[in-house]
């Protein structure tokens, strides 16, 4: 496997970087911080001395005019990647993005609009190429409408249906498309929150994404025992979800 | 209800709300932010912890409002040499993966402790000693460089030549004098992956250590498992262990797996470890050491980490939580010291499994660091209403003998007694006034040692 990661610096992504990386996968590193993209190469360089190097490049999902900039720089460095991952996105409470209207505006077009722009751009190049393999952060808090994540389940919601479109337009192109829907994973970006219980570690969501992209799966619940919960959640009626707190 | 008692019961007092532990099982108040990015997250923090190996209160907050930053997930590393075996990484570097990653290479850490689920920041802070300390010396003399974020918020870097008054302060300094986010030290290397040891019977305390001081010349690690359960004539007899990694030619071919990872899946009952239970543990330790002396190839997991095969071993002392005393005994203080000490160790009656005795080397350059030419013992005490009373009373031969105790497994040394026995505290003292004159850093530990505020 040839892979792109945008976000690779941290959480989930570090984690599936490490793991592609220990299999001996080649893996290339997008991320908007220079430093962090640097630390985060040596790591990989210290842990297998005698792999190629992973590259690095800058890509902001805030800047999208860069996406084509930074896949000529993953192609070059990869020498034509097969493979795209995108665990990249923001996260905030709600109260948080409802005092703050701006804020929320950033939310909304980092997680949906740029990353769908982004998606668009990589899935010309891997169509081009006779097909590759896309695999893309949404969350479960995109399964249903929820009060605590109304706004960024919304982004992820809409990122959902974008990704199951593309795998039914063109799993019979090859490229296989994959939606992953992580339950509560601790990382940096849940780090203020108190971890409900099956709360998942990022080095076994990675393992179980990897292990979906080799089996092409188009969608991922993980850590797994998350797909029974959001089966329930789904099949709650609206006067319950109005009178419970999440 | 007796003082004694009383300490005793607020420190068992399990507050509502979240709570934080370390390897004593004793929850404080309080939670902790876990991040990747320590340049941020201490910012304004009053203490790091790593895995929370230690088994006292020094990881734990003061307050429960206390910003405490865990470190376990700023892990990278950030560049290693194999030419030199140089290696820097973020402070949440855990020592299994130095091990997992690095032994394969031929390469394994300068020092280890008994378990290898402890963060590099960590080994750091506590400079813990391990099987060579008789040889090499605690981890800090095998750090090269730090780099440290002040109390002031400031980030410093510091080494043996540069700022060197912080660098000896922050190795053994318990996090007190700032938070440690990067460490650059030196890798030894390994001739296999397999240790070649050697291991006897001993019948009692004084052919203990007379048995470890004859192998340290011999063996680069050394250390002893006692059963401290026994009185009379066969007091502290155990097995002595000595080994060295084994030469190329002398290893296997095959490269040996590491350990399991066996979870004791929930908290056993009190009763388990009770002295019944945990006298015949340790007889049948001592007799299945059949032979009086064997030599053996083994892995270096059941070598170093012989606990580590079950994960959270800690719950076997079921919920009262438990707690470590390790001291060490100066080799001035004399051969009968140690004695003296299994003695009065007896008699209070500990009711431990788990006693390890090891000869410790000189001094290194940490401030406040354990180790002194002498005898370390460490032994494992469930917490029962007595436990003050036994720590006051160990502590008190402790102070005669010119002795001290191990910060990072102590919960309940009171702080007179914890003066008396360290004259370098004075020392510490006067660094934290140059680094942190407000005392912005503190733990659970320096309150009640150190006299911060609460
Ligand atoms: C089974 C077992 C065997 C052991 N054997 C030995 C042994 O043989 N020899 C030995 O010396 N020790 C031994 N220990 C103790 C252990 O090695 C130390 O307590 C070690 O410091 C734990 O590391 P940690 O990452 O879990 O740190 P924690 O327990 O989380 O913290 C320990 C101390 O280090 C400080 N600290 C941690 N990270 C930082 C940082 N980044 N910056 C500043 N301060 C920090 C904390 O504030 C605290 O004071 C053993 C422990 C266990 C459970
Ligand atoms: N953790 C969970 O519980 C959870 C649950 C459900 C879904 N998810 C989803 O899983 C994915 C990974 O989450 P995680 O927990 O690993 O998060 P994380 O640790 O916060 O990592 C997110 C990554 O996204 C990067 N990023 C943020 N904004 C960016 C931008 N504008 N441009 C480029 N990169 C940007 C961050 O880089 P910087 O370092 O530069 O900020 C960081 O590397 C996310 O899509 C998240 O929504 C997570």
């Amino acid at each position: 496997m040839k892979a792109v990661i945008l976000g690779g610096t941290n959480g989930i992504g570090r984690a599936i970087a490490r793991h592609l990386a220990e299999r001996g996968d080649a893996v290339f590193l997008l991320g908007r911080d220079a430093d962090e993209l640097e630390r985060s190469a040596a790591d990989l360089k210290a842990r297998h001395p005698k792999q190629r190097p992973a590259g690095t490049a800058l890509c902001d999902l805030e800047a999208p005019e860069g996406f084509a900039a930074a896949l000529d720089a993953a192609d070059a460095g990869l020498d034509r990647f097969d493979t795209v991952i995108v665990t990249a996105a923001m996260f905030a409470t709600q109260d948080r993005l409802e005092a703050d209207i701006a804020f929320t505006q950033r939310l909304l077009t980092v997680n949906f609009a740029n990353t769908v722009v982004f998606c668009e751009h990589v899935k010309k190049r891997l169509l081009a190429r006779g097909g590759g393999r896309l695999a893309v952060f949404s969350s479960v808090a995109g399964d249903r409408g929820r009060k605590p994540v109304a706004l960024y389940g919304a982004s992820k919601a809409g990122l959902s249906a974008y990704l199951e479109a593309l795998d039914h337009k063109h799993h019979a192109d090859k490229l296989a498309v994959l939606c992953v829907k992580p339950g509560f994973v601790k990382t940096g970006m849940t780090a203020g929150l108190k971890p409900p219980p099956f709360a998942g570690e990022p080095e076994g969501v990675a393992r179980d994404v990897v292990r979906a992209l080799d089996r092409r799966k188009p969608m991922l619940y993980t850590p797994s025992m998350w797909q029974l919960v959001m089966a329930v959640i789904k099949r709650l009626p609206r006067f319950v979800m109005r009178k419970i707190g999440f | 209800m007796s003082s004694r008692a009383s300490t005793v019961s607020t420190a068992l007092a399990v507050a509502p709300g979240p709570s934080l532990s370390a390897w004593g099982m004793l929850p404080m108040p309080g939670t902790e932010i876990i991040t990747e990015d320590l340049s941020h997250s201490t910012l304004d923090a009053v203490l790091s912890r790593g895995l929370g190996r230690s088994y006292g209160d020094s990881s734990l907050p003061a307050r429960a409002t206390d910003r405490v930053v865990a470190t376990r997930h700023a892990n990278r590393i950030l560049g290693f040499d194999p030419e030199t075996g140089i290696l820097r990484v973020e402070a949440g570097f855990a020592l299994a993966e130095l091990n997992r990653l690095f032994m394969p290479l031929g390469f394994f850490s300068p020092v280890t402790p008994g378990t290898k689920f402890v963060t590099v920041g960590g080994m750091v802070a506590s400079d813990v000693h391990g099987k060579n300390h008789h040889r090499e010396g605690c981890f800090g003399a095998h750090v090269r460089w730090l780099k440290v974020r002040l109390a002031d918020n400031s980030v410093v870097t510091c080494s043996p030549t540069e700022l060197p008054d912080l660098f000896d302060g922050t190795i053994g300094g318990m996090g007190l004098l700032g938070h440690i986010l990067e460490v650059e030290f030196t890798l030894h290397r390994i001739p296999s992956q397999w240790v070649y040891m050697e291991s006897e019977r001993v019948p009692d305390i004084d052919s203990f250590i007379s048995g470890l001081n004859t192998a340290a010349p011999k063996w680069p690690m050394t250390m002893g498992w006692i059963d401290c359960l026994t009185r009379g004539r066969s007091m502290g007899r155990g097995v002595l262990m000595a080994g060295r990694w084994a030469e190329a030619h002398e290893a296997p071919a095959t490269t040996p797996r590491l350990g399991p990872k066996i979870t004791l899946p929930f908290m056993l009952p009190n009763w388990l470890l009770n002295p019944l239970t945990a006298s015949l543990f340790n007889f049948a330790y001592y007799w299945r050491h059949f032979q009086k002396k064997k030599t053996t190839l083994v892995k270096p997991e059941p070598f170093f980490y012989p606990l580590d095969a079950i994960l959270h071993w800690n719950r076997a002392y079921g919920a009262r939580g438990f707690t470590q005393y390790q001291c060490v005994l100066p080799r001035r203080a004399g051969e009968k010291a140690v004695s003296a000490f299994m003695e009065r160790l007896t008699a209070l009656g500990g009711a431990s499994p788990l006693c390890v005795i090891k000869d410790c080397g000189e001094e290194g350059r940490g401030v406040l660091s354990f180790p002194m030419e002498g005898t370390s013992i460490a032994v494992d005490m469930a917490v029962s209403p007595d436990i003050q009373h036994i720590v006051d009373n160990l502590n008190a031969f402790v102070i005669e003998t010119g002795g001290r105790i191990y910060l990072t497994k102590d919960r309940f040394t009171r702080a007179d007694q914890f003066r008396k026995m360290e004259p370098r505290l004075d020392r510490f003292m006067a660094l934290r006034d140059k680094y942190d004159p407000q005392r912005r850093l503190r733990s659970a530990q320096s309150v009640r040692l150190f006299g911060d505020r609460a």
